[in-house]
């Protein structure tokens, strides 16, 4: 199964900002009530996109000026909270394709680089003054661009971070790690059984 | 140089190096729940794959399970299917599921340890992040996605990069009416809710080394709420006394070359970490939080923070946006603040010694009118022991409500949750916006000794003073 190589993600951006983003915030948990991703399309960030009775409360992802955004800039510790894949896969179904935060939980940052949604970081300046532009001008169009690792548009460019291999894992078209995983079955088996195994008495 | 329990786990499970550069690492023990892996058997499905060792995967129902009335068909369809795709799933790959009539059934942090089947020395993953949890047995126990739980029912493996590990102990000894809970939110406000990330947590010192499984499960469940994706302890006695008899423990010879094994994981004593903290016992106070993260708390004694004494913006402005959700003025005290609901439960404090502990304090005495109170213990095998050592009445006597095994209102999948802007005192491990079911739903995290002395008062309260205890 030939994976896409991600090297470069062009688009609109929208500004998600605030600290500690956790994923009950990106995804509320009543929303995780289903058997498939599919449903979540649409649904990322909804509590704090509408009020209680389902008025839009002014979030600028609901701007018609940011609609069709395929990033999202964001701030630290982006993600945190539940390993549900239901934040990253309710992101990528909502059209996102790449996230610029000033640092990712871990877990959330594994389970994005797995569905092929890259995360990468920048500096708390840069990205204020990124949000600052798009808020200013939100036509314009930015690059996520992990082979130069730089965030650019046509008034500014800035230098972003990611650890090397999930990296890789995305500019190799490899971040679907299962074909790798299935590659080497003899070596699992020998460490399976040295590994104990608990069995009822 | 001597090695870290975390690296010599590491290295017994390491398959190889792939291609990336990432680590293969293989997985001992495998957890599901009914809201992370139904996903994950579809893209099985998809891609035409079974399940490689189902004999190392184990299964039960938590987050979705009514805690009042679990008579099936449940009134909610959607909380149906996904007990049925649990079930069927199960079934299809022939992995042991312990379902609602098995007895067996629980929160899966809970369920794991109480039958033994979480033992020292093993890679332990489950899509759910707390499960951390497990790593109090000297595990390394990691919270993934699903899409993780997909690569670990197919190849019992995980492409990963290894984390750093820091030490963090807690010397000395906790002061009374002081629990492993507070211990936990102590932490996390000294180390910043993110003061985790890249880390994992081997918690030690004779603090720790003092708490019984049920405590040391309660500090390694909130390591996570730190960012540091696991939290462990190394296992000692207390370990192995926890573990023997349990129905998936080892018995005869096979358990005293078991005990050896296990012991042969604990760090060594000139292992290298990437960071070292420590914090004295006594400093630390019964705790509560006041905002939306689980960093966000004070002393019982203290009162809500002002933004204006932040050290810098970003923690400044986390601060007005917690006191706008939370309804809160800085400077009034924390104490004595009117609740609504207390909730003793979840994977971080529904364990037996939680419910023992409470019954005790709470004989003879009566809720406040006016707050509901929920005891839900979190696994049958708990509901059962408290039901058979007279605890369950006691609950029930006190005007709580004693509900059965389940998740129940730490996470709004289930029927029970907040209703408006109700303010909660909460055993849990979450106080996000919204985290309790109603989008305007405000939580105080807590020991279950604290939710008791509140719950018996009506206001946020020290259990030190309403029990006496000194």
């Amino acid at each position: 199964m030939p994976l896409r190589h991600i090297t470069q993600v062009s688009g609109k951006a929208v500004p998600v900002p605030g600290a500690d983003m956790d994923t009950d915030r990106i995804i509320p948990s009543r929303f995780l009530k289903c058997i498939t991703f599919d449903e979540l399309a649409g649904k990322m960030f909804w509590d704090e996109r509408f009020d209680q009775s389902g008025r839009p409360a002014g979030h600028p992802i609901d701007s018609p000026s940011h609609a069709g955004a395929a990033l999202i800039f964001g701030g630290e510790n982006f993600g945190c909270g539940s390993s549900r894949e239901h934040a990253p896969q309710a992101i990528r179904r909502s059209g996102i394709q790449g996230i610029v935060a000033e640092s990712f939980a871990e877990i959330f940052f594994g389970n994005s680089t797995g569905i092929g949604l890259p995360c990468a970081a920048a500096s708390h300046e840069d990205l204020a003054a990124a949000m600052k532009l798009t808020e200013e001008h939100p036509e314009l169009i930015w690059t996520l661009d992990l082979e130069r690792m730089q965030l650019r548009s046509a008034l500014a460019a800035f230098p972003i971070s990611m650890p090397e291999e999930p990296r890789e894992a995305l500019i190799r078209g490899r971040w679907d790690a299962i074909a790798d995983l299935m590659n080497t079955a003899e070596a699992v088996e020998a460490l399976s059984a040295r590994q104990p195994m608990p069995r009822a008495r | 140089m001597g090695k870290t329990l975390y690296e010599k786990i590491w290295d017994a499970h390491t398959v190889g190096m792939l291609p990336d550069g990432r680590t293969q690492l293989f997985i001992a023990t495998h957890y599901l729940h009914e809201v992370t892996s139904p996903q994950a058997f579809g893209m099985l499905r998809d891609l035409g794959l079974s399940v490689l060792h189902p004999e190392r995967t184990f299964a039960t129902v938590d987050h979705i399970i009514p805690t009042d009335d679990q008579s099936e068909p449940f009134a909610d369809p959607r909380a149906a299917a996904m007990l049925q795709a649990l079930r069927r799933n199960c079934a299809a790959h022939g992995i042991r599921m312990f379902d609602l009539p098995s007895g067996m059934q629980g929160i899966v942090h809970m369920v794991g340890p109480e039958l033994g089947i979480t033992q020292p020395g093993m890679t332990i993953v489950c899509g759910d992040s707390h499960t951390a949890t497990h790593g109090a047995m000297g595990s390394v126990a990691m919270g993934i996605g699903t899409t993780q739980v997909r690569d670990v029912l197919a190849t019992q493996t995980l492409a990963q990069t290894p984390l750093k590990v820091r030490s963090v102990r807690v010397e000395g000894r906790l002061k009374p009416g002081v629990t492993a809970k507070d211990a936990a939110l102590f932490i996390i406000r000294r180390l910043g809710v993110k003061g985790g990330l890249g880390y994992a947590y081997e918690f030690g010192g004779s603090a720790v080394e003092a708490m019984s499984m049920d405590e040391r499960m309660t500090l390694c469940n909130l390591a996570i709420e730190g960012a540091a994706r696991c939290g462990y302890i190394n296992p000692d006695e207390t370990t192995f006394r926890y573990l023997q008899g349990r129905l998936f423990a080892p018995t005869g010879a096979a358990w005293n070359e078991a005990v050896v094994r296990w012991k042969s994981f604990a760090s060594d004593a000139d292992a290298h970490y990437d960071d070292q903290v420590a914090f004295q016992a006594d400093e630390i106070e019964p705790t509560v939080t006041w905002g939306i993260t689980p960093a966000q708390s004070v002393p019982i004694d203290g009162v809500v923070p002002d933004p204006a004494d932040a050290p810098d913006e970003e923690t400044r402005k986390g601060m007005l946006e917690a006191l706008a959700y939370m309804k809160f003025t800085p400077g009034v005290p924390i104490k004595g603040m009117p609740v609504q609901v207390c909730f003793i439960g979840s994977c971080t404090n529904g364990r037996i010694s939680d419910f023992r502990k409470v019954a005790r304090l709470i004989r003879g005495r009566r809720v406040a009118a006016g707050v509901k109170a929920l005891a839900v213990p979190g696994s049958q095998m708990t509901a059962r022991q408290c039901e058979d050592e007279g605890i369950a009445e006691i609950f029930l006597e006190a005007g709580f409500e004693w509900r059965r095994a389940g998740c129940s209102m730490c996470l709004a999948m289930n029927p029970d949750r907040l209703v408006g802007d109700q303010l909660c005192a909460s055993s849990s491990n979450r106080n996000f916006k919204g985290r309790q079911g109603s989008p305007s739903g405000r939580t105080l995290l807590m020991s279950p000794e604290a939710v008791a002395a509140t719950a018996l008062t009506g206001r946020v309260a020290d259990p030190r003073e309403v029990f006496h205890m000194n």
